[in-house]
């Protein structure tokens, strides 16, 4: 039990793990805040996203896990995986940062997890069409609560700001990805069950250029690096999350509490 | 339907009815509108179950103690089913839950404003006061988005000066 499971290479299953591991791998960065926010209230703010998040990858991982045809539980899907099978955009993976790095993280891939969730919610995939309703009124919730703290941090002192500006800078760099498209998107259009993540680019750039505006950010140039978390070829960061996050089903296989 | 199998789903939502919510006790799981239907099967009774948030701790505790409830009443065997769509909302609250609620010293959640093309607004964006569920007062303001548990968000009243747990509107 403790070893590795393998993915079928199907390129609809690629697409939910893509979005599951999105969920999974950001709410694993946002619970190591539990008990080292700057104060209690955000503590308490990014433990209950973490929750939402974990939440939406525990629905979709057991999807996928119905839909890979090899009879994998949520567990063996979130815990079980080698780094190269966790599909999920580099974006998510990067060490949580100061809080206004994770503030801004938490604009970009809440404003892109609520835009996708509005598209899925019309899926030919009934069941990740009922996930995507659920789902969609916490990720509004969550990009509203990030976007209040981006212009309060932004438009805030020298000290916030400059940090605001540092984490831009960086988590910009990881932004392109989420917006190309490959074989995965174009089997999962021609399927119904999902848009292509190109398709995400435009109204994601709107809504993220209205929260900066205010927010007094510029947005960044866009650079020629390109990540490839979403093909399985992750940062240097993602194996030691994946050591702290797995440890447990590793040394105990099958534990359950 | 048999006047016998009517009689076993009336049973069964009465005896649900008892059944409290583990993290807001004063309200059963039919007041907070987590329970969709009843159904009678010829091997059972199927609970359906609709989940508030995806990442609520209490799902696995809500299914038990429903079971538990059944078994009580003499009602089983039955089985808990989980329905997704439509998603919950606070809008299901019962008049009677939302009575429950502000007893209980939480302010309900008022009604879901149009569901769907609502933007984020960062510009001027009014809170509407929350009126305060010890003293009534309007004049109370949000103290944190997010509270102790997922569906509820921490307020404060300017008059009674008391903290206060509202249930947000989704």
């Amino acid at each position: 039990m403790s070893s590795s499971i393998k993915i079928p290479a199907t390129p609809e299953l690629h697409y939910l793990l893509r979005l599951s591991d999105t969920c999974l791998i950001l709410g694993q960065r946002l619970g190591e805040w539990c008990g080292h926010a700057p104060i209690l209230e955000e503590d308490i703010a990014l433990s209950n996203m973490a929750l939402d998040l974990i939440g939406q990858s525990r629905a979709l991982l057991t999807l996928a896990g119905q839909r890979s045809g090899e009879g994998y539980d949520e567990d063996q899907l979130a815990f079980l995986r080698d780094e190269i099978d966790y599909r999920n955009p580099t974006l998510a993976e990067l060490p949580r940062g100061d809080f206004a790095f994770t503030v801004l993280r938490n604009v970009i891939l809440s404003t892109w997890l609520k835009l996708m969730w509005e598209r899925l919610h019309d899926s030919s995939d009934a069941e990740l069409a009922a996930i995507a309703g659920k789902a969609l009124k916490e990720a509004r919730y969550h990009q509203q609560h990030a976007a209040d703290w981006a212009v309060r941090l932004g438009d805030g002192t020298d000290e916030s700001r400059r940090r605001c500006e540092a984490a831009l800078a960086t988590l910009w760099l990881y932004t392109p990805e989420l917006f190309e498209d490959d074989a995965v998107d174009a089997a999962a259009t021609a399927a119904g069950l999902g848009p292509a993540w190109s398709q995400l680019r435009e109204p994601w750039l709107a809504e993220i250029s209205e929260i900066l505006g205010e927010a007094t950010l510029a947005i960044p140039g866009e650079a020629a690096f390109r990540s490839s978390g979403k093909r399985g070829l992750h940062s240097e960061h993602m194996g030691y999350l994946l050591v702290e996050m797995q440890y447990l089903q590793r040394s105990y296989p099958g534990g359950a509490w | 339907m048999t006047v016998a199998a009517a009689a076993r789903t009336e049973s069964a939502w009465a005896a649900l009815k008892e059944v409290l919510d583990p993290e807001v006790p004063a309200l059963s799981v039919v007041d907070l509108g987590l329970v969709r239907e009843v159904i009678e099967h010829d091997d059972g009774l199927e609970i359906v179950l609709t989940p508030t948030y995806s990442g609520c701790p209490a799902t696995e505790v809500i299914t038990r103690s429903v079971l538990d409830a059944i078994d009580a009443a003499g009602l089983g065997p039955a089985r808990v089913t989980m329905r997704r769509a439509p998603a919950w909302s606070s809008d299901w609250i019962s008049a009677e839950g939302g009575r429950k609620l502000l007893e209980y010293g939480i302010a309900p959640p008022g009604p879901v404003l149009v569901d769907g093309a609502v933007p984020i607004r960062i510009v001027g964006r009014r809170q509407a006061a929350v009126p305060c569920p010890r003293c009534g007062s309007a004049r109370t303001e949000r103290l944190s988005a997010f509270g102790s548990t997922a569906c509820k968000s921490l307020h404060r009243c300017l008059d009674c000066r008391e903290p206060f747990e509202h249930f947000k509107p989704i």
